[in-house]
C-alpha cells in the first residue's frame, strides 16, 4: 500500500506541479477576499473541474468559511482538501470484490481514449496476482486494432482469442468465454472497438456484447470499466452518463495522467454518477497502472503544496 | 458538435428577445450565461475573460442603445466576437516544388493515422497524387493499421517497419516520393505527449530533415482546459502551421479548438466529422459561429448537395419537377443521393432555425424512416416505380412482404408520393406548397 500511494504520486508529479501549487500560492496566508474565491474558481476550471462542480464546491466552502469564522486563506486548504477526499470516498469500492471462478471485464470507451493500452496494463496486473488471464479482440473494426492487441499479449504473455477483421464481436466474445471456461482462466479481459456515445448504432452492439456475456456467465461482466483520457475536458462527464446509461458503467480508468493534464473531471463524474474510480495509468510502460487512492490522490497533490509552502 | 452550447447562448438571448429594451443588467445577466456556456464548453478560462469582457464592452456601448433591435444587435456583436475568436479561413499550403510534405503531430489518440487517411482521400480528389508515410514506429501495429487504410482508400504507404528509426524513414520516404513522382507526403507520426522531451526532439528531426510545407497539430475536439498548453508546446518546438479538429461528430463542445485559435493564431484548417475516410471538412470560422448560434449552416449544406448530386442529376431532376413527371424511381434515387449526404439530423441542424426541431427527433426514427421507405420502393417492379397507379392490393400485400414492412406502410408512402405529386402540379401553377411538412421522409 505504502509503495502503491508512492508510485501514485510519483506519477502525479507533473499534474500537481503545474496546478496545485497555485492553488498553493493562492493560499499562502493572505486575508479571503471575494479575488480570492474568484482566483479559486479559475483554477478549479482551469483543471477540468466543470463549472457545475467548481460553483458547487466554492459554495459550500464559502457557507462553511462564514460559518466557522474562517479569515485567513491558509485555513482554506484543509477544507479544500476534505471537500475532495469526501467526493471520491463516497464512491470509491475495491475492483472485482467478489469470489468467483471467472471474472469478466468488459472495457469500453472513446476513439483514442487508450482502451487497449490499458487492457495490456490490467491483464499484466491481473498475471502479477498470478491469475490467468485472457484477453478478447472484440475490436474488429478498427484497422490493425487486433494486431495490436496480439502484439500487447506477446509482451504480457496471455493469450489472445481474436477472429477476422470486420467480424461479429458477440461471437469474438462468445469464444473467448468457451475458451475461458475450458482452459480454466480466471480473468477475461474484453477490448471493444472505440465509440463515440453519440453514435446510437454502436451503443446497440456494445448493449449485444454485453448481452453475450451476461448469457454465457452468471452476472457477467463483472466489471464494465470505462477508460477515460485524462486530457479530456468536460465531455468525459457526457461519455460516463451515456456509456452508464446503455451499457451499465460499473468504474473508470483514466488513462494517459502522465500527461500534463489535471484529470479533474473525476470529481465531477464522482459527484453527478457516484461512479468509482479503479485505476489511474501514468505512462507508456506496462506497469504503470496504479490503483486508484483517494485519500493518496488528493492527499498527494496537497504533500507537493506544503513543501512549496515551506 | 457545438450543439451544447449553441443551445445554451441561444437560451441567454431568448430571454433577451422577450425584452423590448435592454439595461446594462440585461446584458450582463446574459453576458453571465454565455460565460458559463464557454467554459462548460472547455473554452480556455483566459480566452473566455477576454471574450466576454470584449463584448461586454461593445454590447453596453453606443451600438446597443440606438439600435431599434438591441437583441439582435447584441447576438451579431457575439457572431462577430466568435468569427474573430475562431480567425480566418486557412488552405492547405502545397505550393513549392513537389513533393510537399505534411507532417501530421499530435498527442496520442488523438487520432492521426486516421486523418492521415482521410487527407489522402481528400487531396486525391483534388487531383494529387498522395503518399502516406508510416512513421510511427512505437505503437503496436501502428503500422500495420496504415497499410491497412492505405489498402482500403487505395493509396500507397510507405513503411519500413518498426526497427528503422522515423526521421530516417521519413527521408526515404521523401525520395521515393521524389522518383516515383508522388505530389504530397502524409507523415503519420506517433503519438506523444509534449512534455517528453527525447519524442519531441525526434520531431524536431523529422522537420528538420524534411522541411516541410505545414506541420498540423492533430487535436481531439473533446480535450480540456490543457489544449492550449499542448499546442504551445508542440508550436514551440516544431512551429505549427495548422491545426485539425478530430472527433467532432461526437458531442464536444470544442471549446478547446477556438482557444487555441485564439491563444497560439495557428489557424484551424479541417475537422474530422466521422468514421469514414471521407469524413473530412474544410474549417469555416464564419460557419461554425452561425452553426454556435443557431443560424443553421446552410452553405455546407449546398456543398454537400453539390458533392452529392452532379449538375446534369439536377437538371435532370428540375425537368421532372417542372413537368411533374417525377416518378418513385426519381425519388429513390434522390434519397440515395440525400442519405449520401451525411446523417439526417446533422443535415436538418444546417438549415435555419431546424436546429431546435432536429433534437426532438430521436436520430433512428428519421434515419429509420430513410430505409423503411427505400426497402418499400425497392420491393417494387419496375413498371410499379415508373407508374404507382396499378399498384393494387395484391401488389401491395406482395411489396408489404418483400421489404418486411405493412400495407398500411406501404399505403401510407404510396399517399404521401401522390400529394407530394399533387404539390408539384400546384407549384408548376405558381401556388405555394405547404413546404417541408409534405417531404415524406419528414414522417
Amino acid at each position: 500500500m505504502v509503495t502503491r500511494s508512492k508510485n501514485f504520486r510519483s506519477g502525479l508529479a507533473k499534474t500537481r506541479r503545474s496546478f496545485f501549487a497555485k492553488i498553493a500560492g493562492l493560499f499562502r496566508g493572505n486575508q479571503i477576499t471575494d479575488e480570492t474565491w474568484e482566483e479559486l474558481e479559475m483554477l478549479l476550471i482551469q483543471a477540468d473541474m466543470g463549472v457545475d462542480t467548481t460553483l458547487e464546491l466554492i459554495e459550500t466552502m464559502r457557507e462553511e468559511v462564514t460559518r466557522r469564522g474562517l479569515k485567513d486563506s491558509a485555513q482554506m486548504e484543509s477544507l479544500l482538501k476534505d471537500h475532495l477526499v469526501a467526493l471520491l470516498e463516497q464512491v470509491s469500492r475495491p475492483y472485482l470484490p467478489d469470489e468467483r471462478m471467472l471474472h469478466v471485464v468488459l472495457v469500453v470507451g472513446v476513439n483514442g481514449s487508450g482502451k487497449t493500452t490499458t487492457i495490456a496494463k490490467l491483464a499484466k496486473f491481473h498475471r502479477d496476482r498470478g491469475e490467468k488471464v485472457l484477453l478478447a479482440a472484440a475490436d474488429t473494426f478498427r484497422a490493425a486494432a487486433i494486431d495490436q492487441l496480439k502484439v500487447w499479449g506477446q509482451r504480457v504473455g496471455v493469450d489472445v482469442v481474436a477472429h477476422q477483421p470486420g467480424a461479429d464481436p458477440g461471437a469474438v466474445v462468445f469464444d473467448a468465454i468457451r475458451a475461458s471456461q475450458s482452459r480454466g482462466i480466471q480473468v477475461l479481459l474484453i477490448d471493444t472497438a472505440g465509440r463515440l456515445h453519440t453514435k446510437h448504432n454502436l451503443m446497440q452492439e456494445l448493449r449485444k456484447i454485453k448481452g453475450v456475456a451476461q448469457k454465457q456467465v452468471h452476472q457477467a461482466p463483472h466489471e464494465t470499466v470505462l477508460v477515460l483520457d485524462a486530457t479530456t475536458g468536460q465531455n468525459a462527464l457526457v461519455q460516463a452518463r451515456k456509456f452508464s446509461e446503455e451499457v451499465g458503467v460499473t468504474g473508470i480508468v483514466l488513462a494517459k495522467l502522465d500527461s500534463t493534464a489535471k484529470g479533474g473531471m473525476v470529481f465531477a463524474i464522482a459527484q453527478e454518477l457516484k461512479l468509482p474510480i479503479f485505476f489511474v495509468t501514468v505512462g507508456e510502460g506496462l506497469d504503470q497502472l496504479v490503483v486508484f487512492d483517494p485519500r493518496a490522490f488528493v492527499e498527494g497533490l496537497f504533500e507537493e503544496n506544503s513543501r512549496r509552502l515551506r | 458538435m457545438f450543439e451544447a452550447l449553441s443551445e445554451k447562448i441561444q437560451e441567454a438571448f431568448q430571454k433577451l428577445a422577450r425584452k423590448g429594451r435592454l439595461s446594462e443588467a440585461d446584458v450582463q445577466q446574459a453576458l453571465r450565461e454565455v460565460r458559463l456556456a464557454l467554459l462548460e464548453a472547455d473554452v480556455n478560462y483566459r480566452v473566455v475573460k477576454e471574450f466576454t469582457k470584449r463584448v461586454r464592452e461593445r454590447a453596453v456601448g453606443e451600438e446597443v442603445l440606438r439600435s431599434l433591435t438591441p437583441t439582435q444587435t447584441v447576438i451579431k456583436i457575439v457572431h462577430e466576437e466568435l468569427i474573430q475568436l475562431l480567425g480566418e479561413p486557412a488552405k492547405l499550403d502545397l505550393g513549392g516544388t513537389p513533393p510537399a510534405a505534411l507532417m501530421l503531430v499530435g498527442l496520442q489518440g488523438s487520432g492521426k493515422t486516421t486523418m492521415a487517411a482521410k487527407l489522402a482521400v481528400y487531396l486525391r480528389k483534388q487531383g494529387q497524387r498522395p503518399l502516406l508515410v508510416a512513421a510511427d514506429t512505437y505503437r503496436p501495429a501502428a503500422v500495420a493499421q496504415l497499410e491497412t487504410l492505405g489498402k482500403q482508400i487505395n493509396v500507397p504507404v510507405h513503411s519500413e517497419g518498426t526497427k528503422v528509426a522515423p526521421p530516417e524513414i521519413c527521408r526515404n520516404a521523401l525520395r521515393k516520393a521524389r522518383r516515383e513522382g508522388f505530389t504530397v507526403l502524409l507523415l503519420d507520426t506517433a503519438g506523444r505527449l509534449q512534455i517528453d522531451e527525447p519524442m519531441m526532439a525526434e520531431l524536431e528531426e523529422i522537420r528538420r530533415v524534411i522541411n516541410p510545407r505545414e506541420v498540423l497539430l492533430v487535436i481531439d475536439a473533446m480535450t480540456g482546459q490543457e489544449a492550449v498548453a499542448v499546442a504551445e508546446e508542440f508550436n514551440r518546438r516544431v512551429a505549427l502551421t495548422g491545426l485539425i479538429l478530430t472527433k467532432v461528430d461526437g458531442d464536444a463542445r470544442g471549446g478547446a479548438a477556438l482557444s487555441i485559435r485564439a491563444v497560439t493564431g495557428i489557424p484551424i484548417k479541417f475537422m474530422g466529422v466521422g468514421e469514414r475516410p471521407s469524413d473530412l471538412e474544410p474549417f469555416y470560422p464564419d460557419r461554425l459561429a452561425s452553426r454556435i448560434l443557431g443560424m443553421g449552416d446552410v452553405l455546407t449544406l449546398i456543398e454537400r448537395a453539390e458533392e452529392a448530386f452532379s449538375e446534369e442529376q439536377a437538371c435532370k431532376m428540375e425537368e421532372k419537377l417542372r413537368t411533374a413527371s417525377f416518378t418513385l424511381e426519381d425519388f429513390i434515387e434522390q434519397l440515395r443521393a440525400i442519405r449520401q449526404m451525411g446523417p439526417l439530423e446533422e443535415l436538418l441542424g444546417m438549415i435555419p432555425g431546424f436546429q431546435q426541431l432536429t433534437k426532438q427527433l430521436p436520430a433512428e426514427v428519421t434515419e429509420r424512416g430513410l430505409v423503411v421507405t427505400e426497402a418499400i420502393i425497392n420491393s417494387m417492379t419496375p413498371e410499379e416505380r415508373r407508374n404507382p397507379k396499378i399498384i393494387n392490393a395484391s401488389r401491395k400485400r406482395r411489396i408489404a412482404r418483400g421489404s418486411g414492412t405493412t400495407v398500411q406502410q406501404v399505403n401510407q408512402l404510396l399517399r404521401q408520393f401522390n400529394q407530394m405529386q399533387q404539390m408539384m402540379k400546384r407549384m408548376q401553377k405558381g401556388q405555394r406548397g405547404r413546404g417541408m411538412g409534405m417531404m415524406p421522409w419528414l414522417r
